[in-house]
């Protein structure tokens, strides 16, 4: 499976994709499922599960405080690719955002064929640029699984067109200089560096902001393929730590208003 | 200081010790900080080769940190094992370790660069009081960023940074202790990198830091070579240091590395045993992985979850190690060993009562070391045999834990016995 078909469904009905991210484990494994599933429900087009790492130097306070809250509660790798497996069987594609030791230590290919054997889409790899990932990229390429590496607004144009040639699936534009995390201002570097990126690809192109609103989704849509979020989904669910049924109802609702926001972009 | 060397032990463009795919190091970033570090690495190249650079470096270590610190023969000591051993002196430079160098290179390049701020990860704090020093020498604004356990553990080096002019931030994620540090560091430096360079501790990280952070600390070795030859008219058997991520150790060891004779010992904390969860002898017991940009040896699960490390010695008590060090020991040209907090702290007693000086308990860790080292040399080459060890910090911020260690420090318990071995027969007199 690819993320591909979705991007271009999307972009047929004349808007962005929504594309929404938890990581696995959090609250715990089943809770989990549950809550991804509850966003494919509402209205995501592809679904990011993050991998819980101990030491994740592009997350902000609120994706920190659930991947911590997931490895308290023991999740393993082999949960992060059954929760895969859980929402890939919904039909809409299923990436893994993960750091890089943990597939290190699995075994580059070892993972790249369980997770195409779970269904999932490819990998999203935050601490991994394609210079560096020629053996991610080899065995992504052997299992036909998606690529999705990072552009940032401090990338050069040679370094954003040797990235978006080493990516499948879409090119993941990181558009604040900062770490993870729901921001209210829009940042002036997205629009610049969807513009550079666009220059060099043809591949659709997702951005990562720190939105948290229907009225944000909507502006990043008007000139973005993909609008990604993840913090603000997971503070939904941290709000309502000891009621889960509210938690979940709280991340649907802000899942169709997210929906509902790239529909008017 | 010395420029660029063509060598095996140097790591290629990319910052490979041994090649990419079976080497250590590289660079395991974030897209957002790939500039940055090519910026870094651009700057440093250039600098290296400026003479006007380099002369500076060399005044600022001569004039402000005291060096070339002395290499110092510890004969009572040398008495107790039957060989000579030398003591490189780094304990007496400004601070009171090897570090100055480091943070003093990186603050000048810092200037050269034209960034206005730096930032720092410290475990004891021994790394952020340099970097604030440095700070505090060039003008620089410095936020330095301290797990909270060890602010809470360090308040006395809190109070110093303090006084020096720096910020520093309790980082309360993960386990709140160095390496988390490292990583609020990192998030700091995504967000502040126009304007801020990262002043990084020691000889590990992503590229370029464990090759600069290298060539900051290499007078450390290159001094003591040249000091050994002056006055023995000959290298030193072997030589000796402690490694937590490696910069005092790298920086004695890349002198030797041609010099064949000369074995070379690397001795990282085996904290309660390493046959136990808890110590931090990471290229013994740990396993091939990527940590802080780099690949190395990293103390880890089967998922490849860093696992918190553990030393008495908190400027040893990390899950990782430098890449060079990685590669130095899969190549066979420098051994590393464990020595256990107990057997650090035996010779941190031993060292104080036979040559008085107290090292810093990392330190106390190359001296438990190097006396097993040096037996063994005595048994072979007799008391000709020289044994190089770098001192490579004193041990005044470390009475706390001697306190408690040894019981001492309580008012109604003042007593006559002095602390450790007894052993006072068994060493030789001053010449």
């Amino acid at each position: 499976m690819s993320v591909t078909p979705a991007f271009a469904r999307a972009r047929d009905e004349g808007r962005a994709a929504l594309v929404g991210y938890l990581p696995a484990g959090f609250p715990d494994v089943a809770g989990g499922i549950e809550a991804l599933t509850t966003m494919v429900d509402a209205g995501c087009d592809v679904i990011e599960i993050g991998l819980p790492y101990s030491d994740p130097v592009m997350d902000g306070p609120t994706i920190q405080a659930a991947a911590q809250q997931a490895l308290d509660g023991g999740v393993r790798v082999a949960d992060v690719l059954r929760t895969v497996e859980a929402v890939a069987a919904t039909g809409t594609p299923t990436l893994v955002m993960t750091y890089w030791n943990p597939v290190e230590r699995y075994g580059v290919d070892r993972f790249a064929a369980d997770l195409a054997a779970a269904g999932g889409a490819g990998l999203i790899t935050p601490d991994l640029t394609p210079d560096s990932g020629a053996e991610w990229i080899a065995a992504a390429d052997a299992h036909d699984l998606d690529k999705v590496f990072l552009v940032a607004p401090s990338s050069t144009d040679e370094r954003i067109a040797m990235t978006t040639a080493a990516s499948r699936g879409f090119v993941y534009a990181a558009a604040v200089m900062g770490v993870t995390g729901a921001r209210t201002t829009t940042s002036d570097l997205a629009g610049p560096l969807v513009a550079r990126t666009r220059a060099t690809t043809d591949l659709p192109i997702g951005v990562g902001i720190g939105v948290s609103s229907g009225d944000q989704a909507a502006e990043l849509a008007s000139y973005a393929d993909g609008v990604i979020v993840g913090s603000a989904l997971v503070r939904t669910l941290l709000d309502h730590p000891h009621d889960r049924a509210a938690g979940l109802a709280a991340l649907r609702a802000l899942t169709e208003e997210l929906a509902n926001g790239v529909r008017r972009g | 200081m010395t420029g660029h060397q063509a060598s095996r032990f140097e790591a290629d463009e990319r910052g490979f010790f041994g090649g990419p795919v079976d080497g250590f190091g590289g660079r395991f970033m974030p897209e957002a900080l790939v500039a940055a570090l090519d910026e870094l690495t651009e700057a440093w190249h250039d600098a290296m080769a400026d003479p006007a650079f380099t002369d500076e470096f060399a005044a600022i270590l001569r004039d402000y940190a005291g060096c070339p610190s002395p290499l110092y023969e510890a004969e009572r000591l040398s008495a107790k094992v039957g060989c000579r051993i030398l003591l490189k002196r780094e304990d007496l430079n400004h601070t009171g370790a090897h570090k100055i160098r480091n943070v003093l290179g990186q603050a000048l390049l810092t200037r050269r660069m034209g960034k206005t701020r730096v930032i720092a990860e410290t475990g004891a704090g021994q790394h952020g009081v340099a970097s604030a020093t440095a700070a505090a020498y060039f003008g620089l604004d410095c936020t330095v960023y301290m797990g909270a356990v060890d602010t809470r553990r360090q308040a006395l080096n809190v109070a110093r940074m303090n006084l020096l002019g720096a910020k520093v931030v309790p980082v309360e994620s993960g386990s709140a202790t160095l390496k988390d540090a490292i990583n609020e560091a990192l998030r700091d430096w995504v967000a502040s990198v126009d304007h801020t360079a990262y002043l990084f501790g020691t000889a590990a990280g992503p590229h370029p830091f464990p090759s600069l952070v290298r060539d900051f600390t290499r007078g450390i070795g290159d001094e003591a070579r040249a000091q050994c030859l002056d006055r023995y008219g000959r290298l030193p058997d072997a030589i000796a240091a402690c490694v937590g991520g490696g910069s005092n150790a790298i920086g004695l060891f890349t002198a030797f590395l041609e010099d064949d004779d000369v074995a070379i010992y690397g001795f990282e904390a085996g904290g309660e045993g390493v046959d136990t969860p808890r110590h931090a002898a990471t290229i013994g017991a740990g396993e091939r992985g990527v940590l802080h940009g780099a690949r190395t040896y990293v103390l880890q699960d089967e998922d490849g979850q860093t696992v918190e490390s553990h030393s008495i010695s908190a400027g040893l008590d990390y899950p990782g190690v430098g890449p060079e060090h990685a590669f130095l020991a899969a190549t066979g040209r420098a051994s590393y060993l464990p020595v256990t907090d107990a057997e650090a702290m035996d010779a941190l007693a031993l060292l104080s009562r036979t040559e008085g000086i107290i090292p810093a308990i990392e330190s106390a860790h190359a001296i438990a070391g190097a006396l097993r080292v040096a037996e063994q040399l005595a048994a072979e080459k007799g008391p000709e045999a020289t044994l190089l060890v770098n001192l490579s910090g004193r041990g005044d911020k470390d009475m706390g834990t001697a306190i408690e260690w040894f019981g001492l420090g309580d008012p109604e318990q003042v007593t006559e016995e002095p602390v450790g071995q007894p052993g006072e027969e068994q060493t030789g007199d001053r010449r």
